[in-house]
């Protein structure tokens, strides 16, 4: 029971920053097919911007790196979306390769610019410590992490229920040529989405920054992973990218304590068929009734 | 086409075509691979040192896996992001085996050096070289058809059934790297001296394995050429390009797929099991996902859509590999990158995909010119 | 309100009981019956949403009902998969024709001629063309077409393929979804006759909204409305009937379409 315990916020955090990750590629994955495999340096990218501010403000590094890391992550997901991806519309297996050639053109910049050797955001000081509570403790660190995504979560939520913009997106998601006819600038709306998904992966990366080191690989350990988040949460919906994140990241957490963290990836691998079997689109469909 | 010819003045435009007929045919495609198999069983043994032949069997390796890749992605349509996974079972079963040989009756030696005390289980049945080959290939036939089945049956498929390939590379490198005992870890299994019974060190080894993996590669070409032009190949196309009309043919298009993809994880496999002895290692680096995804790139790079294109972008973007990261290492990431948004961005057909496009181009010059031809001849005779 | 109330006494191919279908709360088809004869020529037809294609989705296995049964020769249907579905004999074409574009004409029909083959048998070489493709090239007459990809082919043309694809699986029943929509007015001729020809040997359900073509072809028609049978009839029984004119036209003061041409 103590072991269980002191493994949650460990595994709650995890799944905190895989929704982080996920939420942007379930909506550039389900509004324009895109399967970004660069998204994983856009994690990065918001790493570095944070180890950067650090030579500026000290460690309050992590809270002002925040915003500031969705603007840059953002931005450059933006630039990615104009310069290639708007061309590759409609072959989601094509766009995977292409920015992959894209994520390794980034990962060695990031080795060219920072150095191969990793760096340490430090945290800032009210960040250290941790709330006690059923005789073990729990680090304000991860706490923090989970308010993030949960915070994230609501804005994206309040966003797309709420704004107009957010229902142009959805219009989009839903049936790109309905929305295009009935008035809506499509291609304004997949820019705002690339924009927007970017730069949560950029605050993902600073999350991360409270758990480890950076490095220019950083995101490859995670792309995998949030992928299969929507993979099993399905295509473009916010409830499944949560409910989905959740279960994967805490399986895997335990699965690595339980058994050997070696076997932690089969075990989850097998698992994410298993499911596939009764829900071979995701948790949650959007139905249509087309032939494709 | 032969009356028209006929009646035009042999002369002029008989002149070039000798040469250019022969150019024609060795363009077809028995005349390709009659070319290519010249070259790579006669020109390249004579003419390459140890050293480069070494290399060139390794790239052929390469080129075995772009294979079944171009047969399961190019023809089929299924993007497999895990070829590494069917490649690296190959070569861990051909390792086990060299090592268990190497060791005569003793523990092989990076077990010692983990604190392994007995053979584990799993090594027993490797000592058999021929229970070591046919595990190459039949665990990832058997692997690739249990997975396809499972996925494929429940029509996940495009960018899922991609997603999914990878996860599944990248959850075998962290098994392999944390066995330590059983694996070799990050390390894998390297330090080979012997194969039936020959030195691998000596040129004469290596220069019969180079032979064997080239011949390899030329069988399971044939093999997968067959495929692709019988009506299974017309029938993969079918299911490539509207998997649910297949349905409504009577076939079930997960069967069709399930056996592309077992093809080419045997082939993989096949590909594992040739390259430990060529290249004297077999780790984790060498399968996870990104030596996936590079053979994928490899295999856009020279044209998804020909065979025989999967098998040049595999040797082309290796040897590119080789000669730039002995230049300067980073390049290479650029270059490669770079590279492939680029033939991504302007030729989705790749190398082959622009020979085509060029031959197609240089056939409506020479019909323009002979329709012309003839036109003025006609007039003259008027 | 059965297939025998048409004079044709033969034994029912296909039985549809009380069948259902809900899209998300919404009621597709609502108890449905459908009996069709052996070597019948049955038309369906119905307005806009009438749950004509969905009635036929059902069948061919693309849909899966809420409720009912469909038997074909004996054999439920409900719950099989697609592939299985043909096997037993039942063939559909699509509103929007679907043929593999990158294959030729004859490529594309012997596929669908070479299901039954055993999928090792597959892994030969096609020589030459079979009886059946023959026979689909020559009633739909795309002989002359044979060898071009199928890609490059007119709309009326790939309808054509699509139908000829059709025969040479010999299916036990067609189902035509809507073969002329979309056709010119020596297409829907030409389309006319091949229904005619095919209709001869074969039991056959059409999907048409074009009266014309219905008034030309049609024995017996079954019309769908709201996802329910309406009324099942000859084309005369059909055109008079004020319930018909009422869904069908909205007003019955307007002239039924089958006049107007």
């Amino acid at each position: 029971m103590q072991a269980f315990l002191n493994q949650l916020p460990v595994g709650l955090s995890i799944a905190a920053v895989l929704l982080l990750i996920a939420l942007g590629l379930t909506f550039t994955f389900g509004q324009m097919g895109v399967i970004n495999m660069a998204h994983g340096e856009f994690i990065m990218a918001g790493a570095y911007t944070a180890y950067l501010l650090q030579a500026v403000v000290g460690t309050a590094a992590v809270p002002v790196a925040l915003p500031v890391a969705f603007l840059v992550a953002g931005a450059m997901g933006w630039l990615l979306e104009r310069l290639a991806i708007r061309r590759f519309y409609g072959r989601p297996l094509d766009t995977l390769l292409l920015t992959w050639g894209v994520s390794l053109v980034l990962q060695q910049l990031a080795r060219d610019l920072f150095g191969a050797p990793n760096v340490q955001v430090v945290a800032p000081g009210w960040l250290s410590g941790g709330l006690p509570l059923f005789g073990t403790q729990i680090p304000y660190a991860r706490l923090f992490i989970l308010a993030l995504a949960v915070g994230c979560v609501l804005a994206i939520w309040a966003y797309l229920a709420r704004s107009s913009q957010g229902r142009r997106m959805q219009a989009v998601m839903q049936n790109r040529r309905l929305a295009a006819i009935g008035g809506i600038n499509t291609g304004r709306v997949d820019q705002l989405t690339f924009f927007i998904g970017s730069g949560l992966a950029g605050i993902a990366g600073v999350a991360l920054t409270l758990i480890g080191p950076v490095g220019p690989a950083l995101g490859t350990y995670y792309i995998v992973d949030a992928f299969l988040v929507v993979v099993c949460g399905g295509l473009g919906r916010l409830g499944g990218a949560v409910l989905a994140a959740f279960g994967l990241g805490l399986l895997s957490s335990y699965a690595e304590f339980w058994t050997n963290a070696s076997l932690a990836k089969v075990i989850v691998f097998a698992v994410i068929i298993a499911f596939l079997q009764i829900r071979p689109q995701g948790l949650f469909v959007l139905r249509s009734r087309a032939l494709t | 086409m032969t009356v028209t010819l006929k009646t035009v003045p042999e002369r002029p435009v008989r002149r070039p075509a000798a040469p250019a007929r022969l150019a024609a045919a060795a363009c077809s495609g028995p005349g390709l691979f009659a070319v290519v198999a010249l070259l790579l069983l006669v020109v390249a043994p004579l003419g390459l040192e140890p050293f480069r032949l070494n290399l060139l069997a390794k790239y052929l390796c390469y080129a075995i896996v772009a294979l079944g890749i171009g047969l399961a992605w190019g023809r089929g349509g299924m993007l497999t992001l895990g070829q590494g996974v069917f490649f690296g079972i190959g070569g861990y079963s051909m390792g086990m085996y060299l090592k268990l040989n190497d060791a005569g009756g003793d523990l092989p030696d990076f077990m010692v050096w983990s604190g392994v005390e007995e053979l584990p289980a799993l090594w027993a049945p490797f000592r058999s070289p021929v229970f070591a080959l046919a595990a190459a290939v039949v665990l990832p036939v058997a692997i690739a058809t249990v997975l396809g089945l499972l996925v494929f049956r429940r029509r996940v498929r495009g960018a899922y059934f991609a997603i999914l390939t990878q996860a599944l590379a990248a959850a075998l490198v962290i098994l392999l790297v944390g066995q330590q005992g059983l694996t070799g870890g990050t390390n894998g299994l390297t330090n080979f001296y012997e194969l039936f019974g020959l030195d691998l060190a000596a040129d004469a080894t290596q220069r019969v394995l180079y032979f064997a993996v080239a011949i390899t590669l030329g069988l399971l070409f044939l093999l997968a050429w067959q495929l692709a032009s019988s009506r299974f190949g017309r029938l993969l196309v079918a299911v490539r390009d509207a998997e649910d009309r297949v349905r409504f043919l009577g076939y079930d298009p997960a069967v069709v797929k399930t056996i592309t993809f077992a093809v080419a994880a045997g082939m993989a496999g096949i590909a594992g099991a040739l390259f430990v002895p060529v290249v004297g290692i077999i780790s984790p680096a060498l399968l996870g996902v990104v030596p996936s995804l590079e053979l994928v790139v490899a295999v856009a790079v020279g044209g998804r859509y020909a065979l025989g294109g999967a098998v040049l972008g595999a040797v082309l973007m290796n040897w590119a590999k080789t000669a730039f990261s002995e230049e300067f290492a980073g390049g290479w990431l650029y270059l490669q990158g770079a590279l492939f948004i680029l033939v991504m961005t302007l030729v989705p057909g790749g190398v082959a995909g622009l020979l085509a496009a060029a031959r197609d181009a240089l056939a409506r010059l020479r019909r323009r010119a002979r329709a012309g031809w003839a036109a003025r001849e006609a007039k003259e005779a008027a | 309100m059965s297939g025998n109330g048409t004079g044709r006494a033969a034994e029912p191919l296909l039985e549809i009981r009380d069948l259902s279908v809900v899209f998300d709360g919404f009621r597709a088809l609502d108890g449905v019956d459908l009996t069709v004869a052996k070597g019948e020529l049955r038309f369906l037809i119905g307005p806009n949403g009438a749950g004509k294609t969905t009635l036929v989705d059902v069948i061919t296995g693309l849909t899966r009902p809420a409720s009912g049964s469909v038997r074909f020769a004996g054999t439920e249907l409900v719950g099989r998969r697609e592939h299985e579905i043909v096997r037993l004999g039942v063939g559909r074409t699509f509103q929007t024709s679907v043929v593999f574009e990158e294959l030729t004409v004859v490529e594309n029909l012997d596929l669908a001629a070479s299901f039954r083959r055993p999928l090792w048998s597959l892994i030969r070489r096609r020589k030459g063309v079979s009886d059946a493709v023959a026979r689909a090239l020559e009633v739909t007459g795309l002989t002359d077409l044979a060898d071009k990809a199928a890609g490059t082919l007119s709309h009326g043309q790939r309808q054509w393929l699509e139908i000829g694809m059709l025969i040479a699986q010999e299916p036990r029943l067609l189902l035509l979804d809507e073969p002329v929509a979309g056709m010119s007015k020596e297409e829907r001729a030409r389309t006319g006759e091949l229904l005619t020809r095919i209709a001869a040997e074969h039991t056959v359900i059409v999907i048409e909204h074009d009266m014309d073509f219905l008034r030309r072809h049609a024995s017996v028609v079954t019309v769908l409305h709201e996802g329910k049978v309406l009324m099942e009839g000859s084309v005369d029984q059909v055109r008079n009937d004020p319930k018909v004119r009422e869904v069908y036209l909205g007003r019955a003061a307007q002239p039924v379409p089958g006049e107007v041409g």
